[in-house]
This record gives structure tokens, C-alpha cells and sequence, in this order.
């Protein structure tokens, strides 16, 4: 079946990210982290559904967590998606695994997803903006989240070696549709760069640095191709976003292309009808300048070449050099972000709770929360707003359940006070434990008495009685 | 041949013309009054070769021509009309006849106004041949307009249209042929019918509304509609795609609008405060467009991703221009052919058809077709429609892809570079040149002539506000021409010092009116009163046989916020939150029409011509040969 408007997706779903520790391990792949009682990787593949994008293709870093994505995939999405599980070696990065699904890419672009994307933006607004202004590379920009900010900014799920403090610098042209510039969080240095043709090309640039990259892009599948050729690269987010921006103008990928067959995938000059003389981003270096000066982008690139040669026959036909990378900007009210730390967790599951919980799926009850009917409440127990508890739930005797998501088969005592919390399945957790912003990986089991305070705890650690936990990661050693 | 013309204000034209369009509901049931009124000054003046279809044509136009339009006017064209105007008192009643044969309820005035057309046309019984072609191709055409109508409606009685047919026969023995077609036409559906022969003033008030309502078409183009045989064939068109809004449809008919909201792919909101004289055409919110179809992206799995891209870019303005669009669409077309395969149980002509039917609806909804793509689009369906049958899928797409490129080749890129080599010819050393926007065909001019060393200076004159002169601006001064570059505004001042006007048009249609980006109008009429030669490019597959007086009947509407809000002037915002208030209303019009007298020559790839001379273009090279 051909794919729906010439358009592929790859969804990157990760393996055992390091920065998720101690959420994540062998046995929890990161797509596979409840995430509101979902497995993270279902909302990225919800949003595709949304948009009638029903061939997918997974990629999954290593053996392990690809058997179980795709058991999980198997029983959640049977009857439902077209999805191929596509399994790389770890530590790859972004660039790796598209290395290794690209012998199954076939259509003019590609939509390239990261799976640890939370989002209601429409992927089709992207892929259609790509079409629209026929670039070689779109990519999805949103406000960086407010909220520990800088950390969920900078990422890049699998690039270890950078320090998370630092927003990425985004050059934007005036009308906001092209991407001029880009340091992602890890390469900021003190003095950014910027290149002059780019901006004498577009007459005036502005640099903004609260935006964040989602990790969406929409890619031609030939320029595409044509990077992953080249060596050391390894994110597509560090390595062939800022590149395909610096080489913009002087594109080698593009002018490679020129002549084959694909018709749109030249760069063509195109003029802003803005006040200022405004070419965009996508002028040519120097000896181009001329050539595409003439004419305006005058529908596809073909007619120019006749037309130029036509009627310009003094002028010999120079090559076109550009490619144009585009940027879509989600809007104020669209939810956006990325599960790539511990606190991006908590900070979406708070989300989820509260602003953004129409992504869910759920319906909240009238007190605002989620309880499933097969949870067994004890006396005096409440379960108060912004919460989710999963089915089979025993909750014991005067039980407080606030903003916290609760999993499935848990086991909870008596007195247990559980506030701005994430609790996965087959959890216990016996008489008066207090548990306050912390996040409890699956079957864990927590003793009488103890108190936990912005811990994460790993998969089936033992908290023994009465012990006290603050910020502290615990696991299993 | 001009001193014929009498000598008459400039003015003229503009008064009428808003004049012409306001009884806008009275020019519904246009087409069947022609007849009636020819049928009757037939009688009444018995002078054949008159024949009184150039009565319908552009009569109101013609006396205002003066005789500073010495350059290309061979032929009188419209010799009668022009007669019958000729003295100013002639010309209201005229004007009042006019608006009678539209109305054609008006039923106790049409005696006046056949009379006075018949004695126009008893005034000139000359007409040259060149003038007679397309007068006696009109003729025939007429009748079949009618007779399609009549299928629509068959209430009407359509005998009358007859007998015109027969006398003009007489006229010219170029024209038999042509009658002899039109009287076997007219017989059939005479039979058709019932053979009701009935008076001229056939329809009666009480059936109006019905006929109004089959034909809401014609009333679109207003009182000219029936002379244009365009008309006939996109109604048969409108037939086939259910799908597509047609061309003309009347927006402010809230049930039309209704059901083609239901078919819509495009989620489109119609604006509220519309200038009433404007209602008729297409206005929605705009910015509301473009996202909501974006989001749709996955979801239209009908529509070819080429042919949404176009669209896209249709509705984001970044393809604009009327060749840039009709290329892009065709290129786009072709794709769409090149990934069809007939489903099974289904020919290819039908369903190829079909298809680009819905996608041409499609390229409607994102923006109204330009006259250029209107014509490539008929030249695409006839194509297919006459492929041979027996052809197998693989030959019938590589001739349809092949039939495409030649139509891009034949008629937009060497007709521009032949119209380069014309217009050059009219560039001295030393001239100074003015134009207006960017048209393309222009600049490719302005740089072949800079190209073989001419020594002339160009003035952009731009408006707000799309400043597209700015672009070509840019582009004539990297090229070392030197510009001058000023507002629409300051025409009037800048002017003085020009030489030459270069014009591009969307379309010309076939009274001469240049239907341009707006402002050309008052560019042409300023260059006109300052006795400044006014050449109009314009590519020959860009001529339309439609006649139009005005601009109001058939144009488009832009993004009112585009005028409303000053770029770079932040502090001038007293228009923000226009669309509230409901005593303000916005008017972005895209185009105007020129009228022929402000035009010295049309530039075109057939030679240089006046004006009046589209329709001998229309006939011999153009649409009719296409089709072929």
C-alpha cells in the first residue's frame, strides 16, 4: 500500500536510555514507561493515528527492548496499525537508526518521530508545511516548557555527553518559517556564530533561545539519504539539523540532486512578499545569486530551468546550490513536550494530571479524577483531584491520594499518604508510608513506615520499615 | 478610422461601469434576451450584416474611446455599438436598454431598447471581415449557450433564436458554415423544446425566480455572460464533476453556499462584514485556511500529494502569478497522471476525467482559478476526453503527460519568449519605461532588452500590499538596469517622463478589457490621459472569450487583514478588530479590469494587435485550435 501523501514515518523509540535511570531498565524499556498508566511510546503512535498515519515504523535500540516493544505492540495495536519493529544495536544514536531502517524507505518524505514524544501537535501540519514549501528539511520547534526548562530543553535521548544546562539558539528568518540557524543545547559556547551570507541573505534574523526542539522533523528522503552517507554523524538533532542549516546555501546534498528526477527537491530561490527585500533563507551563494535572481519562485523549479535557458541564452545555466530547512512553530496553546529526563517524567505526568489531559484519553469524574471502577477503596480513604488510579488497586483505610497516578494491581495500606507521586504496577506499599513527589518503578515494595521525598526508586528495590528517603535515586544493585 | 469616434471625456467608462452592475439579480436570465432583442431588431432594422450581438458586447465602452488611441485600431471592431453611441444622447437610453435585455422581466421597455439597437445597427451596414468573424462566431455560439440553457430550463422558448441565425447567414459567406451549424442546432433544440416559438419577452416575472436558481451561472458574469461560449462548456463541465464550485457560483446565495460547504475539503468560514457590492464573490476567513488544512494533511487520501501541495501553496500566496500557477497545476496535473491507474471496470477517459475534476475543485477551494488555468484546464479535460479508446493506460498517460508538456512549451514558454522578442522591439534608446507589479513576461523583456545593450531606464510603480514591484525591483537593479521605483500613488506625478507602459495581464478578454492585478486599470487610464503608448503582455492562452464590462461581476477577493494592517507601522492599528465592528467593511480586490481604450497594443506571441482584435485571436489560434 502506498503511503499516505508520499510520507514514511519512523517513530525513534529508544532503548534503555541512561538518563531515565533508574526508571528505566533491561526489563522497562523507555517506551515502554507508563507514562498517566500508558506506555510512553502509545502517545507518540495515538498522535499518528490521529492523523490517519497508519504504517509506522519502529526503531528500537537493542534485543531486549525490541522483543518487548513489539510483544507490546502485538497485543495493543494488532487490529489497529501497520507497525514493523525495526531493532538496533544500542548507542547508534538518532543518525544509526535511521541508518537502519533506510533500505525501507521508499517515499519522497519522511516523518521522523521521536518516541518519547508527548504532544497534540498534528503531525500532518508539519508534514504539510514541509510539502508546502518543498524543503529539504522541517523541523518542529515549541516554547520550551517553563518549568525546569533548560533541562527538558536540551537532550537528545540517547546523547550522553552533554551537559544539561543550556537551551538550544534557533535563528528564525522575519516571517518565522525558516530555520537559519541552529546550536543545539550541548554545542552553545559563549559566542554563537552566525553566518553572514545567511544573513545578508535574508536581510534580518532573529535569534531566540526559548524554544525547544521536539524532535519532530519532516525530512526529504534523498537529502536524508544523502547525510546518513556522510561519517560521523550521530544525532540527527546535533549533527544533521545544524548541518543541513549551515549548509544551506551551499548545499553539496541538494546540488547533488538537481539532477535526478525529484523536480521540487531543488532549493529555488523564493521571495517573501514582506516589506523589506526579503530573500529567504534558501539564496544562493555568490555565483548563484544571479541566476536565481531572476526569477522569483515561479512555481516548480523545472520551468525555471527551461525558462532561464530560454530566455536568457547569453547565460550560461549555473547550478542551483540550496536547500531550504523550514521550521514549524507549534502554537502557545498546543501541548509539547519530550520524556528525556527524570523530571521531564514527573513534570509530564503532572501534565497529564492537570493541563494537558486531554492527550490522555481519560474521562475525568466529576472530582476531577480517574479511579477505575475495579479499585477497592478501605474507609475514609480519598482519592482527591488530578489523580489516576489503575485498575485492581487495593487501597487500605484512610488512605490520601493527591495529584498522583497510581498503576495497576498496587497494594496499598492503610494511612499511606501518597501526594504528587507515580506509582507503577504490582506495587505494595504497606501501612503508614508517606511518599511525596517521588516516582516508584513496578514492584517495588515499600515496608511499614517509611517516608520517601523526591526519590526515585527502581524496579523491585525493597524500602525497608521505617526508613527515610529525600531526593535520593534508589536501586537495585 | 478613429476619426469615426467621436471625441468624448475619459470619464466615461468609469461611470458606467458601476453603473452596469448594480441591478446585479436583474442580469440573472440574461442569455435568453439576446436572442429576443437580436430576433427583434432583425426585424425591426432588417440589416443583416449588423447583426446585433456587438449590441451586447461592449457598447458602453466604445464611445469613450478617443481618438488619442491612434496606434493599432485597423478595424472599427464594434462599429455598431459604436454608432449607436455615438452621440451623447443616445447613451442612456442605451444604458437603460442594456439593463432591460439583462433583466429581461422588465418586459414594457424592451421595445425601446430593440429599437434603438436595431437602428444602431441600421446605421452601420459595413463591417469589415475581420470584424465579421467574430460577430458571426458570437452568433452561432449564442445559440448554443441557448440551447444548453434550455436543456437546464426548458421552459423557455428559444424560436427566436432562430431566425437571427438565418438572416445573419446571409451576411457573409464566411458565416454559413457556422449558421448552417447553428440553424441545425437551433432546430434541434427547437424539437427539444416542444417547438415553442414564443415572444421576445419570454420569460415572465413569475417564473424568474426558478430560472434564476438553474441558472445561477450566467448571472454571474453579469449581462455578457451568454456571448461567451466559455460558459457553456465549464457549465458542461459543472455537470460532469459534481464536486467543483463553479467558477462564477454566486456566494451570496446562501443555499448554494450551503451545499458546497458540505462538499468542502478546505474547512472555510465566510467572512462576516462583506462589501455589499461584493457579496457574490467567494470572501473567508482568512488564516483560518491554511492551518486547518494542514492538519488535514494525512487525511485526504483522494487528492494527489502533488495537487495538495499546489494548493497549499495556492492558499499561502507562494505561488502567485498567473503563469507560475497554471505551470505549477499542470506539473502537478501531470503527476497525478503519471500514478493513476484505471480501477477496474472503468475507462480511462470517464474516470481520469473524473479525477481531475476533483482536484481541479480541490485547487478551487485553496483559491479561485485564474483565467490561464481555466483554459489549461479545458485544453487537459478535452485531451483526455478525446483520447482514443482502444489506447492502452501506458500510451494514454505518456500522450496526456506528452500533451502537457506541450502545452507548457507552446504556450506559456515560447509564447513568452516570442512576446520577449515583440515587445523588445518597441524599446528605443532612451525611453523610459514604466510598469507596474512584476509581471513576468515584462521583466523578461526589460532584461533581453538591457541583455542586446538597449539604453532605457524603467519605473516600477508597486502598490501595497503585496509589493511585488519590489521583487522585480530588486532583480532590475542586480542586472544594472536602472529603476526608478515609486507608489501607485505617484503615477500621476511620475508619468510625465514616460515613454512606454509594459502591462502584464491575468487575462484578456474578448472585447479588449485587460483583467489585471488591480491597479493596472489606473495605471493604463493615467498613461492613456498623459498620451502614453500602453502595451499589455499577455500570452494568447490567456484570452478568454468572455466578454466583462466591470471589475465587481467576476473577480477575487484578497485577506482584508492584508490592507487592514501597515507592515513596519505598528502604531497604525486603528483597524485591529475590524472584523467586530460592524459598520467597517474591508475591500482587498485582487484584480480590475482595464477597458480596451486605455490599451494601445496587446502584446502577444501572434504579433502585436489592438485590442479589438482578441477575438480573431480566440478564433484562429486560439481555444478552438487547441482543443483539436
Amino acid at each position: 500500500m502506498d503511503p499516505p501523501m508520499d510520507f514514511q514515518v519512523v517513530v525513534l523509540a529508544g532503548g534503555t536510555s541512561d538518563k531515565l535511570s533508574p526508571l528505566v531498565s533491561k526489563e522497562l524499556p523507555k517506551a515502554l514507561l507508563p507514562v498517566a498508566n500508558k506506555p510512553l511510546l502509545s502517545y507518540a503512535l495515538e498522535l499518528l493515528e490521529a492523523t490517519n498515519l497508519k504504517n509506522i515504523i519502529v526503531v528500537v535500540e537493542g534485543d531486549e527492548a525490541a522483543t518487548q516493544v513489539e510483544s507490546w505492540l502485538s497485543v495493543a495495536y494488532m487490529d489497529r496499525l501497520n507497525v514493523e519493529v525495526v531493532k538496533t544495536p544500542g548507542d547508534v544514536g538518532t543518525v544509526g537508526a535511521i541508518r537502519a531502517v533506510a533500505p525501507f524507505l521508499i517515499s519522497t518524505d519522511i516523518l521522523i518521530v521521536s518516541g518519547d514524544l508527548v504532544s497534540d501537535i498534528s503531525p500532518g501540519a508539519i508534514a504539510a508545511t514541509h510539502r508546502r514549501h518543498g524543503a529539504a528539511v522541517t523541523a518542529l520547534f515549541c516554547p520550551a516548557p517553563v518549568s525546569g526548562g533548560a533541562d527538558s530543553s536540551t537532550s537528545g535521548g540517547k546523547d550522553k555527553a552533554k551537559k544539561p544546562s543550556r537551551c538550544n539558539i534557533v535563528g528564525l528568518d522575519p516571517t518565522r518559517q525558516f530555520l537559519l540557524h541552529v546550536v543545539s543545547g550541548a554545542k552553545v559556547e559563549k559566542d554563537i556564530h552566525i553566518q553572514k551570507r545567511i544573513v545578508r541573505a535574508v536581510g534580518q534574523m532573529e535569534i531566540r533561545s526559548d524554544f525547544m526542539d521536539a524532535h519532530v522533523y519532516a525530512f526529504k528522503r534523498t537529502v536524508l539519504l544523502d547525510v546518513l552517507e556522510k561519517e560521523n554523524l550521530y544525532s540527527i538533532k546535533q549533527d544533521v539539523l545544524p548541518y543541513l542549516v549551515r549548509t544551506q546555501l551551499r548545499s553539496e546534498i541538494s546540488a547533488k540532486k538537481e539532477n535526478s528526477a525529484d523536480e521540487s527537491s531543488n532549493g529555488a530561490t523564493k521571495e517573501l512578499p514582506s516589506e523589506d527585500v526579503n530573500i529567504n533563507s534558501a539564496v544562493p551563494s555568490n555565483q548563484n545569486l544571479r541566476w536565481l535572481s531572476q526569477h522569483r519562485e515561479i512555481a516548480p523549479s523545472s520551468y525555471q530551468e527551461i525558462h532561464i535557458s530560454d530566455c536568457d541564452m547569453n547565460k550560461s545555466r549555473p547550478s542551483k546550490k540550496t536547500h531550504k530547512c523550514c521550521i514549524y512553530l507549534s502554537g502557545k496553546t498546543q501541548y509539547c513536550a519530550r520524556l528525556n529526563s527524570v523530571q521531564a517524567f514527573g513534570d509530564i505526568n503532572r501534565d497529564m494530571l492537570g493541563e494537558a489531559s486531554r492527550i490522555t484519553g481519560y474521562t475525568f469524574s466529576a472530582q476531577n479524577n480517574v479511579v477505575h471502577p475495579t479499585v477497592v477503596q478501605g474507609a475514609k480513604t480519598t482519592a482527591g483531584g488530578q489523580c489516576i488510579i489503575a485498575e485492581g488497586t487495593i487501597l487500605g483505610d484512610k488512605c490520601s491520594v493527591k495529584r498522583s497516578v497510581i498503576g495497576r494491581h498496587c497494594r496499598i495500606g492503610s494511612n499511606v499518604k501518597i501526594v504528587n507521586s507515580i506509582v507503577m504496577n504490582h506495587i505494595t506499599i504497606e501501612d503508614n508510608c508517606t511518599i511525596q513527589g517521588s516516582v516508584i518503578s513496578s514492584n517495588v515494595q515499600i515496608q511499614e513506615r517509611a517516608s520517601l521525598k523526591d526519590c526515585q526508586v527502581g524496579a523491585g528495590y525493597v524500602i525497608t520499615a521505617g526508613s527515610e528517603y529525600k531526593s535520593e535515586p534508589l536501586t537495585k544493585s | 478610422m478613429d476619426l469615426r469616434r467621436p471625441n468624448r471625456p475619459v470619464i466615461g467608462p468609469k461611470v458606467r461601469q458601476v453603473g452596469f452592475v448594480t441591478p446585479d439579480s436583474a442580469a440573472a436570465t440574461s442569455s435568453s434576451s439576446i436572442p429576443a432583442v437580436s430576433a427583434a431588431a432583425a426585424t425591426s432594422a432588417g440589416s443583416p450584416p449588423s447583426s446585433l450581438s456587438p449590441v451586447m458586447i461592449p457598447p458602453p465602452r466604445h464611445p469613450s474611446t478617443e481618438m488619442s488611441n491612434p496606434h493599432f485600431h485597423p478595424v472599427g471592431s464594434y462599429n455598431p455599438s459604436e454608432q449607436i453611441l455615438g452621440s451623447p444622447p443616445a447613451l442612456s437610453p442605451s444604458r437603460s436598454s442594456r439593463f432591460d435585455a439583462d433583466g429581461s422581466d422588465f418586459g414594457g421597455d424592451d421595445d425601446e431598447s430593440v429599437a434603438l439597437s436595431g437602428v444602431g445597427g441600421g446605421m452601420t451596414p459595413k463591417s469589415s471581415l475581420l470584424m465579421r468573424q467574430p460577430v458571426t462566431k458570437t452568433a452561432p455560439l449564442v445559440s448554443e449557450t441557448h440551447k444548453r440553457d434550455s436543456n437546464v430550463s426548458k421552459g423557455k422558448g428559444d424560436g427566436p433564436s432562430a431566425a437571427p441565425k438565418e438572416k445573419l447567414t446571409k451576411a457573409e459567406r464566411r458565416a454559413t458554415q457556422e449558421a448552417q451549424r447553428a440553424a441545425k442546432a437551433a432546430a434541434k433544440e427547437a424539437a427539444a423544446a416542444g417547438g415553442a416559438p414564443s415572444v421576445s419577452k419570454q420569460p415572465k416575472p413569475a417564473t424568474k425566480p426558478a430560472t434564476q436558481q438553474k441558472k445561477d451561472v450566467p448571472s454571474g458574469s453579469g449581462p455578457l455572460q451568454p456571448l461567451a461560449p466559455s460558459g457553456s462548456i465549464e457549465k458542461k463541465q459543472g455537470k460532469k464533476e459534481v464536486a467543483a464550485p463553479h467558477p462564477r457560483m454566486q456566494f451570496d446565495d446562501m443555499t448554494k453556499v450551503g451545499k458546497l460547504k458540505k462538499r468542502a475539503v478546505v474547512n472555510q468560514s465566510e467572512a462576516r462584514n462583506r462589501v455589499e457590492l461584493f457579496r457574490h464573490l467567494p470572501q473567508y476567513e482568512h488564516g483560518t485556511q491554511l492551518p486547518d488544512l494542514e492538519l488535514k494533511f494525512f487525511q485526504l487520501d483522494l487528492i494527489h500529494p502533488s495537487v495538495y501541495q499546489v494548493g497549499l501553496q495556492f492558499l499561502s500566496d507562494k505561488i502567485s502569478g498567473g503563469n507560475a500557477r497554471c505551470i505549477a497545476m499542470l506539473l502537478a496535473f501531470k503527476e497525478v497522471i503519471q500514478d493513476y491507474t484505471t480501477p477496474p471496470e472503468k475507462t480511462l477517459t470517464r474516470d481520469l476525467g473524473a479525477k481531475v475534476g476533483s482536484c481541479v475543485s480541490f485547487l478551487i477551494e485553496c483559491r479561485p482559478l485564474s483565467v490561464s488555468m481555466g483554459n489549461a484546464i479545458r485544453f487537459l479535460k478535452n485531451r483526455i476526453s478525446s483520447l482514443p479508446h482502444n489506447l492502452s493506460d501506458k500510451e494514454a498517460k505518456s500522450r496526456l503527460q506528452s500533451d502537457i508538456d506541450r502545452f507548457i512549451n507552446e504556450k506559456i514558454i515560447i509564447a513568452s519568449k516570442a512576446i520577449v522578442e515583440h515587445g523588445v522591439s518597441k524599446i528605443r534608446d532612451g525611453d523610459v519605461l514604466l510598469t507596474y507589479g512584476s509581471p513576468s513576461v515584462v521583466e523578461s523583456i526589460f532584461a533581453y532588452a538591457h541583455g542586446i545593450k538597449k539604453n532605457f531606464r524603467v519605473v516600477v510603480v508597486d502598490s501595497r500590499p503585496k509589493h511585488e514591484g519590489q521583487g522585480l525591483l530588486r532583480r532590475l537593479v542586480e542586472r544594472g538596469i536602472h529603476c526608478t521605483y515609486t507608489h501607485l500613488n505617484a503615477v500621476s506625478y511620475v508619468m510625465h517622463e514616460v515613454t512606454r507602459v509594459f502591462l502584464g495581464a491575468s487575462s484578456v478578454l474578448s472585447n479588449g478589457t485587460v483583467y489585471s492585478r488591480v491597479g493596472t486599470a489606473c495605471v493604463a487610464m493615467v498613461a492613456h490621459a498623459f498620451r502614453v503608448p500602453v502595451l499589455v503582455c499577455c500570452e494568447a492562452y490567456k484570452f478568454h472569450e468572455r466578454v466583462q464590462l466591470d471589475s465587481i461581476c467576476s473577480n477575487e477577493l484578497g485577506d482584508p487583514d492584508a490592507i487592514s494592517k501597515v507592515s513596519g507601522r505598528k502604531n497604525l492599528n486603528y483597524l485591529d478588530g475590524w472584523a467586530q465592528n460592524e459598520n467597517i467593511q474591508l475591500l482587498n480586490l485582487k484584480y480590475d479590469a482595464t477597458p480596451s481604450d486605455y490599451v494601445s497594443v496587446l502584446v502577444t506571441e501572434q504579433g502585436m494587435l489592438p485590442p479589438t482584435s482578441v477575438p480573431v485571436i480566440i478564433r484562429e489560434y486560439g481555444i478552438e485550435r487547441l482543443w483539436t
